[in-house]
Protein backbone atom coordinates (compact mmCIF):
# COMPACT_ATOMS: atom_id res chain seq x y z
CA UNK A 1 0.00 0.00 0.00
CA UNK A 2 1.23 3.53 -0.85
CA UNK A 3 1.53 5.70 2.05
CA UNK A 4 0.03 9.06 2.56
CA UNK A 5 2.99 12.41 2.09
CA UNK A 6 1.97 13.53 4.94
CA UNK A 7 2.91 10.73 7.30
CA UNK A 8 7.02 11.11 6.32
CA UNK A 9 6.99 14.40 5.03
CA UNK A 10 10.74 14.93 5.91
CA UNK A 11 11.16 12.10 3.30
CA UNK A 12 9.09 12.88 0.77
CA UNK A 13 9.96 16.69 0.27
CA UNK A 14 13.81 15.54 0.05
CA UNK A 15 12.81 13.29 -2.34
CA UNK A 16 10.44 15.03 -4.53
CA UNK A 17 12.32 18.16 -4.66
CA UNK A 18 15.42 18.31 -6.22
CA UNK A 19 13.70 16.09 -9.47
CA UNK A 20 10.66 17.87 -10.00
CA UNK A 21 12.91 21.24 -9.28
CA UNK A 22 14.99 20.07 -12.29
CA UNK A 23 12.03 18.79 -14.22
CA UNK A 24 10.44 22.07 -14.13
CA UNK A 25 13.79 24.00 -14.72
CA UNK A 26 15.62 22.39 -17.32
CA UNK A 27 12.82 20.72 -19.07
CA UNK A 28 9.54 22.24 -18.71
CA UNK A 29 10.17 25.67 -18.87
CA UNK A 30 12.92 25.45 -22.14
CA UNK A 31 9.35 23.92 -23.68
CA UNK A 32 7.17 26.57 -22.84
CA UNK A 33 9.60 29.21 -23.65
CA UNK A 34 9.37 27.44 -27.26
CA UNK A 35 5.67 27.23 -27.19
CA UNK A 36 5.46 30.75 -26.21
CA UNK A 37 7.75 31.97 -28.95
CA UNK A 38 5.55 29.72 -31.64
CA UNK A 39 2.96 32.69 -31.19
CA UNK A 40 5.47 35.31 -31.74
CA UNK A 41 7.63 36.92 -34.62
CA UNK A 42 10.92 37.97 -34.90
CA UNK A 43 11.67 42.00 -34.07
CA UNK A 44 15.29 42.76 -35.21
CA UNK A 45 17.65 40.34 -35.45
CA UNK A 46 17.65 38.76 -31.93
CA UNK A 47 14.41 40.03 -29.86
CA UNK A 48 11.21 37.78 -30.40
CA UNK A 49 8.19 39.76 -29.53
CA UNK A 50 5.47 37.23 -28.16
CA UNK A 51 2.48 38.76 -29.74
CA UNK A 52 -0.33 35.46 -29.62
CA UNK A 53 -0.15 35.54 -33.70
CA UNK A 54 -1.09 32.23 -35.07
CA UNK A 55 0.89 33.39 -38.17
CA UNK A 56 3.52 31.61 -37.77
CA UNK A 57 1.23 27.85 -37.41
CA UNK A 58 -0.27 29.53 -40.70
CA UNK A 59 2.78 29.51 -42.82
CA UNK A 60 3.28 26.32 -41.50
CA UNK A 61 0.42 24.51 -42.79
CA UNK A 62 1.41 26.12 -46.17
CA UNK A 63 1.89 23.60 -49.34
CA UNK A 64 4.82 23.71 -48.57
CA UNK A 65 5.69 22.78 -45.40
CA UNK A 66 2.54 20.62 -45.59
CA UNK A 67 3.88 18.77 -47.96
CA UNK A 68 7.17 17.70 -45.45
CA UNK A 69 5.04 16.82 -42.39
CA UNK A 70 2.94 14.45 -44.71
CA UNK A 71 6.40 13.11 -46.60
CA UNK A 72 7.77 12.95 -43.55
CA UNK A 73 4.86 10.88 -41.65
CA UNK A 74 5.34 8.50 -45.31
CA UNK A 75 8.28 7.73 -44.75
CA UNK A 76 8.13 6.82 -41.07
CA UNK A 77 5.08 5.21 -41.39
CA UNK A 78 6.87 2.81 -44.37
CA UNK A 79 9.87 2.42 -41.73
CA UNK A 80 7.52 1.26 -38.92
CA UNK A 81 5.92 -1.16 -41.52
CA UNK A 82 9.11 -2.49 -42.70
CA UNK A 83 10.63 -2.63 -39.77
CA UNK A 84 7.46 -4.92 -38.86
CA UNK A 85 7.82 -6.91 -41.43
CA UNK A 86 11.61 -7.35 -40.85
CA UNK A 87 11.24 -7.91 -36.96
CA UNK A 88 8.08 -9.74 -36.13
CA UNK A 89 10.08 -13.34 -37.57
CA UNK A 90 12.75 -12.14 -35.73
CA UNK A 91 10.59 -11.73 -32.45
CA UNK A 92 8.70 -15.11 -33.09
CA UNK A 93 12.22 -16.81 -33.41
CA UNK A 94 13.37 -15.26 -30.30
CA UNK A 95 10.11 -16.32 -28.80
CA UNK A 96 10.42 -19.89 -29.35
CA UNK A 97 13.94 -20.67 -29.11
CA UNK A 98 15.72 -22.30 -26.34
CA UNK A 99 16.91 -21.19 -23.43
CA UNK A 100 20.33 -20.61 -24.42
CA UNK A 101 19.64 -19.45 -28.14
CA UNK A 102 17.45 -16.80 -26.47
CA UNK A 103 20.17 -15.39 -24.62
CA UNK A 104 22.22 -14.80 -28.11
CA UNK A 105 19.55 -13.77 -30.60
CA UNK A 106 18.56 -11.37 -27.84
CA UNK A 107 21.72 -9.59 -27.67
CA UNK A 108 22.64 -9.90 -31.39
CA UNK A 109 19.73 -7.98 -32.13
CA UNK A 110 20.38 -5.22 -28.93
CA UNK A 111 24.55 -4.93 -29.48
CA UNK A 112 23.58 -2.36 -32.93
CA UNK A 113 20.96 -1.00 -30.47
CA UNK A 114 23.93 -0.01 -28.05
CA UNK A 115 25.82 1.28 -30.65
CA UNK A 116 26.05 4.88 -31.12
CA UNK A 117 23.74 5.83 -33.70
CA UNK A 118 26.15 8.26 -35.50
CA UNK A 119 28.29 5.55 -36.01
CA UNK A 120 26.31 3.15 -37.59
CA UNK A 121 24.48 5.75 -39.83
CA UNK A 122 28.34 6.35 -41.57
CA UNK A 123 28.88 2.64 -41.50
CA UNK A 124 25.74 2.76 -44.23
CA UNK A 125 27.64 5.55 -45.97
CA UNK A 126 30.25 3.39 -46.94
CA UNK A 127 28.09 0.81 -47.97
CA UNK A 128 25.75 2.77 -50.16
CA UNK A 129 27.61 5.36 -52.18
CA UNK A 130 28.92 5.11 -55.49
CA UNK A 131 32.41 3.89 -54.56
CA UNK A 132 30.95 1.87 -51.82
CA UNK A 133 30.68 -1.91 -50.58
CA UNK A 134 27.79 -2.83 -52.69
CA UNK A 135 28.73 -0.64 -55.81
CA UNK A 136 32.14 -2.32 -55.59
CA UNK A 137 30.53 -5.71 -55.19
CA UNK A 138 28.44 -5.25 -58.33
CA UNK A 139 31.16 -3.39 -60.17
CA UNK A 140 34.12 -6.62 -59.76
CA UNK A 141 30.56 -9.05 -61.01
CA UNK A 142 29.57 -6.76 -63.91
CA UNK A 143 34.05 -7.02 -65.17
CA UNK A 144 33.77 -10.53 -64.97
CA UNK A 145 30.79 -11.32 -67.04
CA UNK A 146 31.86 -8.75 -69.36
CA UNK A 147 34.31 -10.80 -69.88
CA UNK A 148 32.11 -13.55 -71.35
CA UNK A 149 30.12 -11.06 -73.37
CA UNK A 150 29.74 -7.48 -74.60
CA UNK A 151 28.65 -4.85 -71.61
CA UNK A 152 28.33 -1.49 -71.31
CA UNK A 153 30.73 -0.10 -69.08
CA UNK A 154 29.58 -0.77 -64.97
CA UNK A 155 27.10 2.34 -63.68
CA UNK A 156 27.31 2.76 -60.17
CA UNK A 157 23.75 2.42 -58.54
CA UNK A 158 22.86 6.15 -57.58
CA UNK A 159 21.79 4.74 -53.40
CA UNK A 160 23.12 7.62 -51.40
CA UNK A 161 21.51 10.78 -51.40
CA UNK A 162 18.21 9.50 -52.36
CA UNK A 163 14.56 8.55 -50.46
CA UNK A 164 15.84 4.59 -50.63
CA UNK A 165 18.78 5.85 -48.55
CA UNK A 166 16.67 6.75 -45.97
CA UNK A 167 14.38 4.60 -45.67
CA UNK A 168 17.09 1.60 -45.81
CA UNK A 169 19.15 3.81 -42.91
CA UNK A 170 15.48 4.60 -40.69
CA UNK A 171 15.26 0.75 -40.86
CA UNK A 172 18.68 -0.06 -40.08
CA UNK A 173 18.59 2.45 -36.93
CA UNK A 174 15.03 1.69 -35.85
CA UNK A 175 14.44 -2.32 -36.16
CA UNK A 176 15.40 -3.40 -32.65
CA UNK A 177 12.79 -0.68 -31.22
CA UNK A 178 10.54 -3.05 -33.01
CA UNK A 179 12.06 -6.17 -32.55
CA UNK A 180 12.04 -5.94 -28.40
CA UNK A 181 8.63 -5.32 -27.64
CA UNK A 182 7.45 -7.47 -30.10
CA UNK A 183 9.52 -10.37 -28.20
CA UNK A 184 8.40 -9.33 -24.96
CA UNK A 185 4.50 -9.45 -26.84
CA UNK A 186 4.85 -13.06 -27.77
CA UNK A 187 6.86 -14.14 -25.04
CA UNK A 188 3.71 -13.53 -22.73
CA UNK A 189 1.39 -15.47 -24.89
CA UNK A 190 -0.27 -18.58 -23.70
CA UNK A 191 1.59 -20.98 -26.24
CA UNK A 192 -0.88 -23.94 -25.67
CA UNK A 193 -3.62 -21.89 -27.52
CA UNK A 194 -1.04 -21.86 -30.94
CA UNK A 195 -0.33 -25.72 -30.03
CA UNK A 196 -4.06 -26.20 -30.09
CA UNK A 197 -5.06 -24.01 -33.31
CA UNK A 198 -1.82 -26.45 -35.07
CA UNK A 199 -3.80 -29.52 -33.51
CA UNK A 200 -6.96 -28.57 -35.11
CA UNK A 201 -5.60 -28.15 -38.24
CA UNK A 202 -4.82 -24.75 -39.04
CA UNK A 203 -1.78 -24.29 -40.79
CA UNK A 204 1.26 -22.02 -39.85
CA UNK A 205 0.66 -18.72 -41.49
CA UNK A 206 -3.39 -19.33 -40.35
CA UNK A 207 -2.43 -19.92 -36.88
CA UNK A 208 -0.08 -16.80 -37.28
CA UNK A 209 -2.49 -14.13 -38.30
CA UNK A 210 -5.89 -15.67 -36.38
CA UNK A 211 -4.01 -16.08 -33.41
CA UNK A 212 -1.04 -14.69 -32.80
CA UNK A 213 -1.44 -11.77 -34.19
CA UNK A 214 -4.72 -10.28 -32.34
CA UNK A 215 -3.73 -11.78 -28.88
CA UNK A 216 -0.34 -9.87 -29.40
CA UNK A 217 -2.02 -7.18 -30.90
CA UNK A 218 -1.57 -4.42 -28.29
CA UNK A 219 2.73 -5.25 -27.86
CA UNK A 220 2.06 -4.65 -31.89
CA UNK A 221 0.48 -1.46 -31.55
CA UNK A 222 3.21 -0.52 -28.95
CA UNK A 223 6.13 -1.43 -31.01
CA UNK A 224 4.65 0.33 -34.05
CA UNK A 225 4.47 3.26 -31.45
CA UNK A 226 7.86 3.05 -30.26
CA UNK A 227 9.25 2.97 -33.75
CA UNK A 228 7.20 5.64 -35.03
CA UNK A 229 7.98 8.12 -32.90
CA UNK A 230 11.78 8.65 -33.42
CA UNK A 231 11.28 7.73 -37.10
CA UNK A 232 9.02 10.88 -37.66
CA UNK A 233 11.26 12.81 -35.57
CA UNK A 234 14.59 11.64 -37.36
CA UNK A 235 17.39 14.13 -37.74
CA UNK A 236 20.73 12.74 -38.41
CA UNK A 237 19.39 9.98 -40.87
CA UNK A 238 17.72 12.50 -43.67
CA UNK A 239 20.60 15.01 -42.78
CA UNK A 240 23.21 12.61 -43.80
CA UNK A 241 21.80 10.08 -46.27
CA UNK A 242 19.13 12.18 -48.23
CA UNK A 243 19.08 14.02 -50.63
CA UNK A 244 17.38 17.43 -51.14
CA UNK A 245 14.14 16.10 -52.11
CA UNK A 246 14.67 13.37 -48.66
CA UNK A 247 14.33 16.07 -46.13
CA UNK A 248 12.29 16.10 -43.55
CA UNK A 249 10.48 17.68 -40.26
CA UNK A 250 13.40 17.53 -38.05
CA UNK A 251 15.81 19.22 -40.76
CA UNK A 252 13.39 21.98 -41.84
CA UNK A 253 13.35 22.62 -37.95
CA UNK A 254 17.02 22.65 -37.35
CA UNK A 255 17.40 24.87 -40.65
CA UNK A 256 14.89 27.09 -38.77
CA UNK A 257 16.51 27.57 -36.08
CA UNK A 258 20.10 27.18 -37.02
CA UNK A 259 20.60 28.67 -40.50
CA UNK A 260 16.95 30.86 -41.37
CA UNK A 261 16.87 32.42 -37.41
CA UNK A 262 13.60 32.43 -37.92
CA UNK A 263 12.37 30.82 -34.33
CA UNK A 264 9.19 31.57 -34.32
CA UNK A 265 8.63 29.66 -37.33
CA UNK A 266 10.83 26.73 -35.94
CA UNK A 267 9.13 26.88 -32.73
CA UNK A 268 5.41 26.63 -34.42
CA UNK A 269 6.64 23.64 -36.63
CA UNK A 270 8.24 21.90 -33.49
CA UNK A 271 5.19 21.85 -31.77
CA UNK A 272 3.37 20.38 -34.62
CA UNK A 273 5.50 17.50 -34.45
CA UNK A 274 5.07 17.39 -30.87
CA UNK A 275 1.32 17.14 -31.36
CA UNK A 276 1.74 14.72 -34.17
CA UNK A 277 3.44 12.56 -31.46
CA UNK A 278 0.66 12.84 -29.15
CA UNK A 279 -1.84 12.32 -31.32
CA UNK A 280 0.21 9.09 -32.34
CA UNK A 281 0.63 8.21 -28.63
CA UNK A 282 -3.06 8.75 -28.40
CA UNK A 283 -4.11 6.42 -31.40
CA UNK A 284 -2.15 3.87 -29.28
CA UNK A 285 -3.38 3.75 -26.21
CA UNK A 286 -7.28 3.70 -27.70
CA UNK A 287 -5.67 0.46 -29.66
CA UNK A 288 -4.36 -1.01 -26.39
CA UNK A 289 -7.98 -0.02 -24.33
CA UNK A 290 -10.23 -0.90 -27.17
CA UNK A 291 -8.50 -4.63 -27.00
CA UNK A 292 -8.69 -4.51 -22.99
CA UNK A 293 -12.24 -3.71 -23.33
CA UNK A 294 -12.83 -6.32 -26.17
CA UNK A 295 -11.47 -9.11 -24.04
CA UNK A 296 -13.06 -8.06 -20.33
CA UNK B 1 16.11 -18.19 -14.12
CA UNK B 2 16.76 -21.77 -14.94
CA UNK B 3 18.41 -22.46 -18.10
CA UNK B 4 18.16 -26.25 -17.56
CA UNK B 5 16.84 -27.70 -21.48
CA UNK B 6 14.47 -29.60 -20.06
CA UNK B 7 12.53 -26.55 -19.51
CA UNK B 8 11.80 -26.40 -23.06
CA UNK B 9 8.29 -25.63 -23.85
CA UNK B 10 7.62 -28.20 -26.47
CA UNK B 11 6.88 -30.55 -24.88
CA UNK B 12 6.79 -33.24 -27.62
CA UNK B 13 10.33 -31.96 -28.42
CA UNK B 14 12.05 -32.97 -25.21
CA UNK B 15 12.44 -37.03 -25.21
CA UNK B 16 13.41 -36.72 -28.92
CA UNK B 17 16.96 -37.03 -30.59
CA UNK B 18 18.64 -33.76 -32.31
CA UNK B 19 17.69 -35.26 -35.56
CA UNK B 20 13.96 -35.29 -35.32
CA UNK B 21 11.60 -32.90 -37.19
CA UNK B 22 11.08 -29.82 -35.69
CA UNK B 23 8.64 -29.74 -33.03
CA UNK B 24 5.28 -27.77 -34.23
CA UNK B 25 6.84 -24.45 -32.29
CA UNK B 26 10.42 -25.23 -33.21
CA UNK B 27 10.54 -21.80 -35.38
CA UNK B 28 13.97 -21.83 -34.89
CA UNK B 29 14.81 -25.09 -36.65
CA UNK B 30 13.33 -24.32 -39.41
CA UNK B 31 15.29 -23.10 -42.03
CA UNK B 32 12.90 -20.26 -43.86
CA UNK B 33 13.32 -19.18 -40.00
CA UNK B 34 17.35 -19.49 -40.18
CA UNK B 35 17.61 -17.96 -43.46
CA UNK B 36 15.62 -14.81 -42.56
CA UNK B 37 17.71 -14.58 -39.06
CA UNK B 38 20.90 -14.73 -40.98
CA UNK B 39 20.03 -12.18 -43.62
CA UNK B 40 18.93 -9.61 -40.71
CA UNK B 41 22.14 -10.52 -39.12
CA UNK B 42 24.01 -9.52 -42.31
CA UNK B 43 22.13 -6.64 -42.49
CA UNK B 44 22.69 -5.24 -39.05
CA UNK B 45 26.32 -6.31 -38.62
CA UNK B 46 27.88 -6.20 -42.07
CA UNK B 47 28.12 -2.61 -42.33
CA UNK B 48 29.63 -2.10 -38.76
CA UNK B 49 32.36 -4.97 -39.51
CA UNK B 50 33.07 -3.38 -42.89
CA UNK B 51 33.46 -0.03 -41.00
CA UNK B 52 35.93 -1.68 -38.34
CA UNK B 53 37.64 -3.93 -40.88
CA UNK B 54 38.55 -1.03 -43.23
CA UNK B 55 39.92 0.94 -40.44
CA UNK B 56 43.25 -1.26 -40.79
CA UNK B 57 42.84 -0.64 -44.65
CA UNK B 58 46.51 0.84 -45.86
CA UNK B 59 44.93 2.77 -48.24
CA UNK B 60 42.94 5.91 -48.41
CA UNK B 61 40.27 5.03 -50.80
CA UNK B 62 39.10 2.82 -48.51
CA UNK B 63 37.49 0.15 -50.46
CA UNK B 64 40.12 -1.53 -51.70
CA UNK B 65 42.47 -3.53 -49.66
CA UNK B 66 45.90 -2.81 -49.86
CA UNK B 67 47.25 -4.07 -46.35
CA UNK B 68 47.03 -4.16 -42.82
CA UNK B 69 48.05 -0.91 -41.15
CA UNK B 70 47.44 0.79 -37.98
CA UNK B 71 48.46 4.41 -38.99
CA UNK B 72 44.88 5.56 -38.46
CA UNK B 73 44.92 4.87 -35.23
CA UNK B 74 48.14 6.01 -34.29
CA UNK B 75 46.32 9.70 -36.52
CA UNK B 76 43.28 9.11 -34.61
CA UNK B 77 45.07 8.92 -31.39
CA UNK B 78 47.54 12.22 -32.24
CA UNK B 79 44.45 13.97 -33.51
CA UNK B 80 44.18 16.45 -30.35
CA UNK B 81 40.62 17.68 -31.35
CA UNK B 82 39.23 14.26 -31.73
CA UNK B 83 40.93 13.00 -27.96
CA UNK B 84 39.73 16.04 -26.58
CA UNK B 85 35.92 15.71 -28.10
CA UNK B 86 36.33 12.48 -26.98
CA UNK B 87 37.18 13.29 -23.15
CA UNK B 88 34.24 15.59 -23.23
CA UNK B 89 31.83 13.16 -24.09
CA UNK B 90 33.09 10.21 -21.57
CA UNK B 91 33.15 13.39 -18.88
CA UNK B 92 29.55 14.48 -19.70
CA UNK B 93 28.38 10.97 -19.50
CA UNK B 94 30.10 10.12 -16.29
CA UNK B 95 28.61 13.50 -15.07
CA UNK B 96 25.14 13.20 -16.59
CA UNK B 97 25.05 9.12 -15.25
CA UNK B 98 25.50 10.22 -11.56
CA UNK B 99 23.00 12.78 -11.87
CA UNK B 100 20.63 10.90 -13.19
CA UNK B 101 20.62 7.86 -10.90
CA UNK B 102 20.39 10.40 -7.92
CA UNK B 103 17.42 12.17 -9.44
CA UNK B 104 16.52 9.11 -10.99
CA UNK B 105 15.72 7.06 -7.67
CA UNK B 106 14.51 10.16 -5.93
CA UNK B 107 11.41 10.32 -8.21
CA UNK B 108 10.70 6.64 -8.25
CA UNK B 109 10.92 5.97 -4.93
CA UNK B 110 8.66 8.78 -4.24
CA UNK B 111 6.20 7.65 -7.08
CA UNK B 112 6.38 4.36 -5.79
CA UNK B 113 6.15 5.04 -2.43
CA UNK B 114 3.75 8.05 -1.46
CA UNK B 115 -0.13 8.73 -1.89
CA UNK B 116 -0.01 12.35 -3.14
CA UNK B 117 -1.91 15.04 -4.90
CA UNK B 118 -0.88 16.11 -8.00
CA UNK B 119 1.07 12.09 -8.84
CA UNK B 120 -0.75 11.96 -12.07
CA UNK B 121 0.62 15.10 -13.25
CA UNK B 122 4.43 14.39 -12.27
CA UNK B 123 4.16 11.15 -13.91
CA UNK B 124 2.92 12.15 -16.98
CA UNK B 125 5.25 15.22 -17.21
CA UNK B 126 8.13 12.51 -15.82
CA UNK B 127 6.88 10.47 -19.57
CA UNK B 128 7.22 13.58 -21.32
CA UNK B 129 11.26 13.73 -21.41
CA UNK B 130 10.83 9.94 -23.18
CA UNK B 131 8.51 10.64 -25.85
CA UNK B 132 9.21 14.61 -27.05
CA UNK B 133 10.83 13.99 -30.56
CA UNK B 134 14.99 14.58 -29.80
CA UNK B 135 14.74 17.53 -32.16
CA UNK B 136 12.26 19.40 -30.45
CA UNK B 137 14.11 18.82 -26.88
CA UNK B 138 17.34 20.00 -28.59
CA UNK B 139 15.59 23.34 -29.58
CA UNK B 140 14.38 23.90 -26.34
CA UNK B 141 17.81 23.45 -25.01
CA UNK B 142 19.29 25.91 -27.50
CA UNK B 143 16.37 28.79 -26.43
CA UNK B 144 16.93 27.87 -22.90
CA UNK B 145 20.71 28.39 -22.73
CA UNK B 146 20.63 31.22 -25.52
CA UNK B 147 18.16 33.37 -23.44
CA UNK B 148 17.14 32.56 -19.95
CA UNK B 149 20.95 30.53 -18.75
CA UNK B 150 23.39 31.58 -20.95
CA UNK B 151 26.14 29.57 -20.01
CA UNK B 152 29.13 31.66 -18.98
CA UNK B 153 31.70 31.19 -21.94
CA UNK B 154 35.74 30.27 -21.06
CA UNK B 155 35.37 28.24 -17.98
CA UNK B 156 37.51 26.05 -16.57
CA UNK B 157 37.23 22.40 -17.91
CA UNK B 158 34.69 20.22 -17.08
CA UNK B 159 32.63 23.25 -15.65
CA UNK B 160 32.23 24.08 -19.71
CA UNK B 161 30.44 21.16 -20.06
CA UNK B 162 27.66 22.30 -18.10
CA UNK B 163 25.20 22.76 -20.27
CA UNK B 164 25.09 20.09 -22.37
CA UNK B 165 25.38 17.81 -19.27
CA UNK B 166 22.36 19.32 -17.63
CA UNK B 167 20.43 18.75 -21.35
CA UNK B 168 21.47 15.32 -21.14
CA UNK B 169 20.30 14.42 -17.53
CA UNK B 170 17.28 16.19 -18.55
CA UNK B 171 16.44 13.29 -21.13
CA UNK B 172 18.28 10.48 -19.47
CA UNK B 173 16.91 10.36 -15.42
CA UNK B 174 12.99 9.98 -16.72
CA UNK B 175 14.60 5.95 -17.88
CA UNK B 176 16.65 5.68 -14.75
CA UNK B 177 13.47 6.53 -12.89
CA UNK B 178 11.49 3.61 -15.16
CA UNK B 179 14.19 0.77 -14.68
CA UNK B 180 13.78 1.91 -10.90
CA UNK B 181 9.95 1.28 -10.75
CA UNK B 182 10.02 -1.67 -12.34
CA UNK B 183 12.53 -2.94 -9.97
CA UNK B 184 10.65 -1.22 -7.06
CA UNK B 185 7.16 -3.44 -8.00
CA UNK B 186 9.04 -6.46 -6.93
CA UNK B 187 10.08 -5.04 -3.37
CA UNK B 188 8.12 -6.70 -0.53
CA UNK B 189 6.59 -4.36 1.96
CA UNK B 190 6.98 -6.67 4.68
CA UNK B 191 10.74 -6.15 5.09
CA UNK B 192 10.34 -2.46 5.62
CA UNK B 193 7.76 -3.27 8.16
CA UNK B 194 9.73 -5.61 9.88
CA UNK B 195 12.46 -2.83 9.70
CA UNK B 196 10.12 -0.74 10.95
CA UNK B 197 8.98 -2.47 13.90
CA UNK B 198 12.91 -3.38 14.74
CA UNK B 199 13.30 0.60 15.57
CA UNK B 200 14.55 1.30 12.19
CA UNK B 201 13.75 5.19 11.57
CA UNK B 202 12.91 6.26 8.23
CA UNK B 203 16.05 7.05 6.25
CA UNK B 204 17.94 4.01 7.91
CA UNK B 205 14.94 2.06 6.31
CA UNK B 206 15.51 3.55 3.02
CA UNK B 207 19.44 2.98 3.28
CA UNK B 208 19.38 -0.17 4.46
CA UNK B 209 16.32 -2.26 3.42
CA UNK B 210 15.46 -0.11 0.03
CA UNK B 211 18.27 1.02 -1.39
CA UNK B 212 19.57 -2.97 -1.45
CA UNK B 213 16.87 -4.21 -3.28
CA UNK B 214 16.73 -1.01 -5.76
CA UNK B 215 20.80 -1.83 -6.58
CA UNK B 216 20.57 -3.67 -9.32
CA UNK B 217 18.74 -1.04 -11.49
CA UNK B 218 20.59 1.31 -10.39
CA UNK B 219 23.51 -0.46 -11.55
CA UNK B 220 21.13 -0.44 -15.08
CA UNK B 221 20.01 2.64 -14.92
CA UNK B 222 23.28 3.59 -14.66
CA UNK B 223 24.40 1.78 -17.94
CA UNK B 224 21.36 3.18 -19.56
CA UNK B 225 22.42 6.82 -19.22
CA UNK B 226 25.87 6.44 -19.44
CA UNK B 227 25.14 4.92 -23.48
CA UNK B 228 21.97 7.24 -23.74
CA UNK B 229 24.12 10.39 -23.01
CA UNK B 230 27.13 9.05 -24.95
CA UNK B 231 25.30 8.54 -27.39
CA UNK B 232 23.61 11.69 -28.03
CA UNK B 233 23.90 13.92 -31.10
CA UNK B 234 20.70 16.11 -31.94
CA UNK B 235 20.29 17.55 -28.45
CA UNK B 236 23.83 18.14 -28.32
CA UNK B 237 24.12 19.20 -31.69
CA UNK B 238 22.16 22.29 -30.43
CA UNK B 239 23.81 22.56 -26.68
CA UNK B 240 27.35 22.93 -27.57
CA UNK B 241 29.02 25.92 -28.07
CA UNK B 242 32.26 25.74 -30.84
CA UNK B 243 34.52 25.26 -27.47
CA UNK B 244 32.99 22.30 -26.41
CA UNK B 245 32.84 19.75 -29.17
CA UNK B 246 32.05 16.03 -28.13
CA UNK B 247 32.73 12.72 -29.71
CA UNK B 248 29.33 12.53 -31.69
CA UNK B 249 29.53 16.36 -33.11
CA UNK B 250 32.84 16.01 -34.03
CA UNK B 251 32.22 12.89 -36.16
CA UNK B 252 29.12 15.10 -37.84
CA UNK B 253 31.56 17.33 -38.88
CA UNK B 254 34.57 14.75 -40.41
CA UNK B 255 31.86 12.46 -41.75
CA UNK B 256 29.78 15.70 -43.62
CA UNK B 257 33.28 15.83 -45.53
CA UNK B 258 33.96 12.52 -46.66
CA UNK B 259 34.52 8.52 -45.57
CA UNK B 260 38.03 8.62 -44.19
CA UNK B 261 39.94 5.86 -42.26
CA UNK B 262 40.89 8.38 -39.03
CA UNK B 263 36.83 8.27 -39.31
CA UNK B 264 36.67 4.52 -39.23
CA UNK B 265 39.18 4.38 -36.62
CA UNK B 266 37.71 6.45 -34.40
CA UNK B 267 34.41 4.36 -34.83
CA UNK B 268 35.85 1.25 -33.88
CA UNK B 269 36.60 2.63 -31.30
CA UNK B 270 33.79 3.60 -29.98
CA UNK B 271 31.97 0.33 -31.26
CA UNK B 272 34.69 -1.51 -29.16
CA UNK B 273 34.28 0.74 -26.35
CA UNK B 274 30.10 0.01 -26.47
CA UNK B 275 30.92 -3.71 -26.54
CA UNK B 276 32.87 -4.13 -23.63
CA UNK B 277 30.38 -2.28 -21.68
CA UNK B 278 27.45 -4.38 -22.78
CA UNK B 279 29.96 -7.06 -21.25
CA UNK B 280 30.37 -5.00 -18.27
CA UNK B 281 26.02 -4.88 -18.29
CA UNK B 282 25.48 -8.53 -18.83
CA UNK B 283 28.41 -9.57 -16.08
CA UNK B 284 26.28 -7.11 -13.72
CA UNK B 285 22.96 -8.38 -14.40
CA UNK B 286 23.42 -11.91 -15.45
CA UNK B 287 20.14 -12.84 -17.34
CA UNK B 288 20.84 -10.88 -20.59
CA UNK B 289 17.36 -10.93 -20.93
CA UNK B 290 17.05 -8.27 -18.46
CA UNK B 291 19.24 -5.54 -19.94
CA UNK B 292 17.36 -6.54 -22.97
CA UNK B 293 14.46 -5.47 -21.15
CA UNK B 294 15.84 -1.56 -22.07
CA UNK B 295 14.43 -1.79 -25.03
CA UNK B 296 11.11 -1.45 -24.74
CA UNK B 297 12.04 1.60 -21.82
CA UNK B 298 9.96 4.30 -24.13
Amino acid sequence: MEQSWKQAKAVFATALSAPLVWLVLFFLIPLAIVWAYSFGHNEGLTQIAITGTFKNYARAIEPLYLKIFLKSAGVAALTTGLCLVVGFPVALAITFASQRAKTWLLLLIMLPFWTNLLIRTYALIAVLRNEGYINKGLEAGWNLAAKVMPLQPFQPLEMMHTNFAVIVGLVYVHLPFMVLPLYSALDRLDKSLLEASLDLGAGHMRTLFKVVVPLALPGIASGVLITFIPALGAYLTPDLLGGPDSQMIANVIERQFKRANDWPFGAALSFLLMYLTFVAIAVQALVSKGRKGATA
Amino acid sequence: MCLSPTLSIHPRGRSMTRKSPPGPLEYLRRWQMQAWLAAVGVFLYAPLIALMAFSFNDSRRNIVWKGFTLKYYDKAFNDSSLIEAFVNSLTIAALCTVLSVALGAMVALVLWRFRFPGKTVLDGALALPIVVPEICMGVAMLVFFAKVLPWPVGLPWPLNLGAITIAHVSFSFPFVAVVVRARMASFNREMEEAARDLGAGEWRTIWDVILPHMAPSLVAGALLAFTLSLDDFVITFFTAGPDTVTFPVKVYSMVRFSVTPEVNAASTILIVLTVILTAVALKLQGDPAGVAGHGDKA
